[in-house]
């Protein structure tokens, strides 16, 4: 343990900016690349159910459906 | 072992280990943090400012291994037209393309306070910045072209060319003059008698393996994802998608 103090930790001897800024910047990368791949799976699944809806769609409540959707 | 080479069981492999390395990266970045930010003191030149390169340098380094990953990948998908390499190449390439990011943003924040600038348009630094440009090519050239072998295939050749920016990343420090330093690691001898003191060389590693997992875990999700939309046809999938609705209630 070095720092004498949190406020010491957070100055970061003087080059908080750079830093803090550098490993904010890589934060937002990190989270960004997990939510966009999990977003894309559940969108793949999204589109797929809604393929299959609309495929059923007609033999169930006829053309009406397919066409409103 | 053959047997995940089939995009199905691929499917359900990734998705019980997604979870576990998740898992393993979070304390991997944890541990790593809590050495590299509170237990490492600081350098004698830099200051604090060096604390910096726990993230750049892994980041440096995965942005030219996944490069890697990635037009190998290309490569085997090419040649041996294996569905799941394509689609590892392809997974690849935005996680690639986030950490040269990474690095370009993270060494110019260091940068500043150490060269007392920004940017140099020297060797390293243009070099990892083509290196950006060909992620965002091959991403481009992929989602310009709908059918996917042909996307694939396309994605590998401009891979397969734009390899030769490794090397030059890698020795751009030895061969030109150059601000940005030489490497401190570099070779696994220099591991085992480093040039730089355990107390800051640990954190390095630690954090150099949280984001070899990272890309691992994260590559995963987006095959899987891949996987669901190249196979829609197949009865599996279709399954997956019945089922989903079940749970969900609109599908009757």
């Amino acid at each position: 343990m070095i720092w004498h103090s949190w406020h010491a930790f957070f100055a970061m001897g003087g080059y908080a900016d750079y830093v803090w800024g550098a490993y904010g910047f890589a934060t937002l990368v990190l989270f960004w690349n997990v939510v966009s791949a999990v977003r894309k799976r559940k969108a793949v699944l999204k589109m797929l159910r809604e393929l299959a809806l609309a495929e059923q769609a007609p033999k169930e409540t006829g053309a009406q459906r397919y066409v409103s959707e | 072992m053959y047997k995940y080479a089939s995009p199905k069981n691929f499917y359900a492999l990734a998705g019980r280990l997604i979870p576990w390395l998740g898992t393993i990266t979070l304390l991997l970045f944890v541990f790593g943090l809590y050495l590299g930010l509170y237990v490492a003191p600081p350098d004698y030149q830099q200051g604090d400012s060096y604390r910096i390169m726990f993230i750049h340098v892994p980041a440096a380094w995965m942005s030219m291994f996944i490069y890697v990953m990635m037009a190998g990948a290309g490569l085997v998908g090419l040649v041996w037209n294996i569905k799941l390499a394509d689609m590892l190449a392809t997974a690849s390439a935005p996680i690639g393309a986030s950490l040269t990011l990474m690095a370009l943003v993270t060494g110019s924040l260091w940068g500043k306070p150490t060269w007392g600038t920004y940017w140099v348009w020297d060797a390293r630094l243009t070099s990892e910045l083509l290196l950006f440009f060909l992620y965002m090519g091959f991403m481009a050239l992929q989602a310009a072209i709908d059918d996917p072998r042909r996307s694939a295939r396309a994605g590998a050749v401009l891979a397969l060319v734009g390899v030769v920016d490794i090397p030059i990343i890698h020795f751009s420090v030895v061969w030109w003059n150059t601000l940005h330093q030489p490497a401190s690691i570099g070779s696994l001898g220099r591991i085992v008698s480093p040039t730089i003191y355990p107390s800051m060389l640990h954190p390095l590693l630690i954090m150099s393996i949280a984001f070899f997992v990272f890309y691992f875990t994260v590559v995963l999700i987006r095959m899987r994802g891949e996987i669901l939309a190249r196979e829609r046809h197949t009865g599996w999938v279709t399954q997956i998608v019945r089922s989903g609705m079940e749970t969900q209630g609109k599908f009757p």
